[in-house]
């Protein structure tokens, strides 16, 4: 049920950004989601792609440093207070978030937002048994293509 | 030459006798050819009878070893001034070949050789090659640039007097390197340490694995390199790296090379005459202290040099060598007077920063010293390499890797240092010689 996500270190400069983007359109894969953390000195560019090893080969090869990291992707109701009850499922659970994002599409009438979690797989455990819709990826990616 | 000694399973070449002469035998030795070319140089070359004459000292004056203090230093200016052939004691009919160094700063300096010269320069790269776990049967490749520059053709003769099958492939084209690597089955490379470097994360790029080649021996040199580098080299590409050492000036390479034990580099003493100075005064150091290198050739001749100080700081090791060889060892040079630079009254030498980075990350990362000028202020920022080992998704975890980068440096030199992470292969590589330090103070 994890998903793979990709991060490419940036120094913090015009321009770094489009060449990982670049090397990803040239092998025509598209990303589903980002999200880009930035300090005064170096930024972290983080992706979820559906072909992930292709695309950590692709911007390997056109010089990026690129780590892989598994994070967990859940929906969540797309109406107030739908990441508030979430969020205090995970509390309670003490599971500890690291930082998250959101996907752009909308299913029926809920987000996915995605979770870099302490302990992914303690996470995970305790989201099944709360009852917490866990999207995997191959469902992710079907509902990101539609 | 006979090659019989290879058949009766010698450890080493038979040119290397001399390596393990006892002591007393070899200082006799020394004395001898230190009075002769002595008075060779006083009566061939204007500049050493004028430097002896100003201080009154006249050949015979050499009664020892230790009279060697009384001559005058010669130093690099001295061969710029005398540019080109203004040191030579031969001849020129005599001069078989000339090399010349890199002019970066000036005019080149202009080196040269009798016939013996050259033999005296293959012998003692043989007993380079042997020491450095070479013999006949080895498939060497010279990766050194053929030219003007002493480590092609040096490396080159010393290789094919050991009997080895040389490769005379010259410095440059990365993936010709490799492809001849693996395709000949090469078993020992001379390059520079930066060099290899560059070579290993190219044969990377290239799906090569250097560990799976037959290649054994790294003969490395031309450059300040340190344990860090050879810490990071060996285990990569599953060879020994060794340190050789040689300047032009002296004779190339094959000064001094380091044998299996690893631990300094044993000096061909018989032919190059080794003293530690203090830079500031010019005092021959008692035995272990640090210093200066100062070389006298002691057979050398197209162009003697007295007492000619080479800037590299290092010590003599006093303990007896593991290997048996009885010729004296110096400590790998890491610095250079010349490498030093000053920043707000500091002296800093770029091996310390990479020690730093070391003992900081684990494993070596390709680094650029970046000095600026501030508002007359001094800035010393050190741009490092991000590497896959230490990357992280979280902005917290590399954050805590810069700053700790930048306080094991800080630690090391005494002196706040920003560092800059920055994206991989960003910094220049060198195919010759690293460039360590980019100093811009005086551009601002």
């Amino acid at each position: 049920m994890k998903i793979h996500q990709l991060s490419v270190f940036l120094e913090n400069e015009t321009g770094r950004l489009s060449r990982p983007c670049e090397a990803l359109a040239k092998a025509g894969i598209n990303i589903l989601t980002l999200s880009l953390a930035d300090t005064q000195q170096f930024g972290i560019l983080r992706l979820i792609v559906r072909d992930w090893e292709k695309a950590k080969a692709i911007l390997e090869e056109s010089g990026c440093v690129v780590n892989v990291t598994e994070v967990v992707a859940t929906e969540v109701a797309d109406r107030p207070g739908g990441l508030a009850e979430l969020l205090k499922v995970m509390e309670a659970g003490g599971i500890n978030i690291e930082y998250m994002y959101a996907f752009t599409f909308r299913w029926e009438d809920k987000a996915v937002m995605i979770f870099r979690f302490q302990d992914p797989d303690a996470a995970l455990e305790t989201l099944k048994k709360e009852g917490v819709n866990v999207v995997g990826g191959v469902e992710l990616y079907a509902r990101a293509e539609a | 030459m006979s090659e019989f000694w290879h058949d009766a399973g010698c450890a080493f070449h038979p040119v290397s006798g001399p390596d393990y002469l006892p002591p007393k035998q070899l200082r006799q030795l020394q004395l001898h050819r230190l009075q002769i070319i002595v008075n060779r140089a006083y009566s061939n070359v204007r500049l050493f009878k004028e430097r002896m004459d100003e201080r009154g000292v006249k050949p015979e004056a050499v009664q020892s070893l230790a009279d060697i203090a009384k001559l005058p230093f010669t130093v690099k200016d001295d061969l710029r001034d005398a540019y080109p052939f203004g040191l030579f004691a031969s001849p020129m009919h005599e001069v078989v070949r000339l090399h010349a160094s890199s002019g970066t700063t000036g005019k080149p300096t202009v080196v040269a050789y009798t016939q013996q010269d050259v033999n005296v320069w293959a012998s003692v790269m043989v007993r380079t090659f042997a020491a450095c776990g070479c013999q006949r049967g080895d498939i060497i490749q010279n990766a050194y640039g053929y030219g003007l520059f002493t480590g092609g053709l040096g490396a080159h003769y010393g290789a094919e007097a050991l009997g080895a099958t040389v490769i005379p492939i010259s410095g440059g084209n990365t993936d010709r390197q490799i492809m001849v690597m693996k395709d000949f089955g090469v078993t020992a490379i001379c390059c520079t340490p930066s060099y290899f470097v560059h070579l290993l994360e190219r044969a990377a790029e290239l799906g090569v694995d250097l560990k799976e080649l037959p290649i054994k021996a790294g003969i490395f040199g031309a450059e300040p390199w340190t344990d860090a580098m050879r810490a990071r080299i060996e285990p990569e590409a599953e060879i020994k790296a060794y340190d050789i050492y040689g300047l032009s000036e002296i004779i190339g390479p094959g000064v001094a090379s380091e044998c299996e034990a690893q631990v300094g580099l044993h000096i061909f003493e018989d032919h190059f005459y080794p003293e530690i100075i203090n830079p500031e005064t010019g005092e021959v150091l008692p035995d272990g202290e640090e210093g200066e290198l100062v070389f006298t050739t002691l057979s050398k001749q197209a162009m003697p040099l007295i007492r000619y100080r080479t800037r590299d700081i290092t010590n003599f090791i006093t303990e007896a060598c593991s290997c048996g060889r009885t010729v004296r060892r110096i400590k790998r040079i890491s610095r250079r007077s010349d490498d030093m630079f000053i920043i707000r009254g500091v002296n800093v030498f770029p091996s310390q920063v990479e020690a730093a980075l070391l003992e900081a990350e684990g494993t070596l990362p390709h680094y650029q010293i970046v000095l600026t000028r501030d508002k007359g202020l001094d800035q010393m920022a050190v741009q490092v390499e991000v590497t896959p080992e230490v990357f992280s998704d979280k902005v917290g975890a590399v954050e805590n890797l810069r700053q700790s980068l930048s306080r094991a440096i800080e630690h090391t030199v005494g002196l706040r240092v920003a560092v800059r992470l920055v994206e991989p292969h960003t910094i220049e590589r060198s195919m010759g010689k690293a460039k360590r330090v980019l100093d811009q103070r005086g551009a601002s």
